[in-house]
């Protein structure tokens, strides 16, 4: 079957204050102290794929490198470490957006699995390569929380952007 | 700015392309985690920002301080008389050390005084509270409740009523980062406590501890007490840190030496910084040094 839009509504254009702003409220979820709990999911990660996806013009590479850094600082991980994850992310983000919108949110998540994934396999690599401990499996389990949170956080970021539903017989669309 | 993969005609002016400004953005992070994890350079970047940072932290950790304040306050009245009654005998039973104690500091000031050895260096203490592990899968943290305006410094060793837990590594504000003796890049110079073999220990994973660099023929045993060396010049001597419990002595040139802390590292909370009030005399110049200077003057 052939994915169309028909399933989406139309939207109004995004504000730039509204996507920087959700991603201050994604670094604030990242710094709540869980310790070293499994499967909590990467906010800021998440949210930064959301906007390089629908706004790639917008929310790019230069917003990962940022909020990398700050993520990096907030946890006392290597500098550099979050932020190399999230510039890749975004640049992978935004390359495949045009085709992941084609898709209904359950398996836009699918597809963002690995994009989440790949993410926490760069920064693995980059501390293993520094002479650091293998954090174990479970730390994975990260990502796989992370794309199911993307219907609701789809959702939920795609709000503001709604039009009221008034429905006309006569109007095509 | 333009699309990852979108061709458009060069009419317009778009920035650099999505591919070089990758480029340039991974080797800026590939050349940062070098500068932080080889060299130590950015700390002073870091301190800048977690500035910046520091009003959202707070006001992250709010929900998690009230909801361990909430627990505190609804911890049942029987539980609080237990700890009390068990507070006073222990406080009983150090009371009559302390006696001694006063007594004996006394005896070795007068000794060392007849002796004409320096006095005992001055310790600096500040008492803190574990706040929660840090963020950081890739190493074992924890995050206090004091920092450099309850006078914390850099390397301060963090102690709980056992013994040894860790090391102050950063310090913000009002908060500092221990690095616990379990995590690999934390090295102790210990002394066994029996006979006054010295050793590096370091964190092995999985809360264990390694005594690393001993010939195969020393003189450990299992059971034998490791306490802080103080050769570091920043540790004071004689605080309890591990116990040996295997020793293998079938590898090459190194014997394998496994410890555990002696105390409980991952699940304490009160513990106490110690610190040395005044550092060391610098260290003797090598002797090559002063001829070579002179060597430049000639």
């Amino acid at each position: 079957m052939q994915p169309t839009h028909r399933s989406s509504r139309i939207l109004l254009p995004a504000k730039s204050w509204f996507a920087y702003l959700s991603l201050l409220v994604a670094l604030g979820l990242s710094y709540i102290p869980t310790g070293l709990a499994p499967g909590v999911p990467d906010w800021v990660a998440l949210v930064l794929a959301f906007w390089s996806i629908r706004e790639p013009l917008r929310v790019g590479m230069g917003a990962g490198f940022v909020f990398g850094l700050l993520v990096d600082i907030g946890h006392g991980a290597a500098m550099g470490q979050h932020a190399l994850a999230y510039v890749v992310l975004c640049y992978l983000a935004s390359s495949v957006s045009r085709r992941v919108l084609w898709f209904p949110p359950a398996q836009q998540a699918l597809q963002m699995f690995p994009l989440l994934l790949l993410v926490q396999v760069m920064m693995v690599l980059v501390r293993l390569l520094a002479g650091a401990e293998f954090p174990g499996w479970w730390y994975f389990l990260a990502s796989v929380t992370s794309a199911a949170l993307w219907v609701p956080l789809n959702y939920l970021l795609l709000l503001p952007q709604y039009r009221p539903v008034d429905r006309d017989e006569n109007r095509p669309i | 700015m333009s699309l990852v993969g979108h061709q458009s005609p060069p009419i317009f002016k778009q920035g650099p392309t999505p591919l070089l400004r990758l480029f340039v953005l991974v080797s800026v992070c590939l050349v940062m985690l070098v500068a932080d994890l080889k060299f130590r350079y950015l700390e002073v970047v870091r301190q800048a920002l977690s500035v910046a940072t520091w009003p959202l932290q707070m006001a992250a950790a709010a929900p998690v301080d009230f909801a361990r304040n909430a627990a505190v306050y609804f911890a049942t009245l029987v539980e609080v008389q237990q700890d009390n009654a068990d507070l006073r005998n222990r406080e009983l039973e150090a009371a009559q050390r302390l006696l001694r104690f006063e007594q004996i500091e006394e005896e070795n000031r007068r000794l060392r005084g007849l002796l004409e050895m320096r006095a005992s260096v001055a310790v600096k203490s500040v008492a803190a509270e574990i706040l929660y592990d840090a963020p950081d899968p890739f190493s074992r943290k924890v995050i206090l409740n004091r920092g450099s305006q309850q006078g914390v410094e850099g390397g301060m060793a963090v102690v709980n009523e056992q013994g040894m837990i860790g090391q102050v590594t950063r310090v913000y504000p009002v908060q500092a980062e221990v690095t616990l003796l379990t995590d690999k890049d934390q090295a102790v110079p210990v002394q066994v406590a029996r006979n006054g073999l010295r050793g590096v220990l370091a964190g092995a994973g999985q809360g264990r501890l390694e005594l690393r660099f001993t010939l195969s023929g020393a003189d450990v045993r299992v059971g034998d007490r490791l306490v802080t060396s103080g050769l570091d010049g920043l540790f004071l001597a004689g605080l309890p840190v591990a116990d040996v419990v295997s020793v293998d002595r079938e590898a090459q040139t190194f014997a394998v030496i496994v410890c555990e802390p002696v105390a409980g590292v991952e699940r304490t909370t009160q513990v106490l910084l110690l610190g040395r009030a005044e550092f060391p005399p610098p260290r003797p110049v090598p002797a090559a040094q002063p001829e070579a200077r002179a060597g430049r003057k000639g």
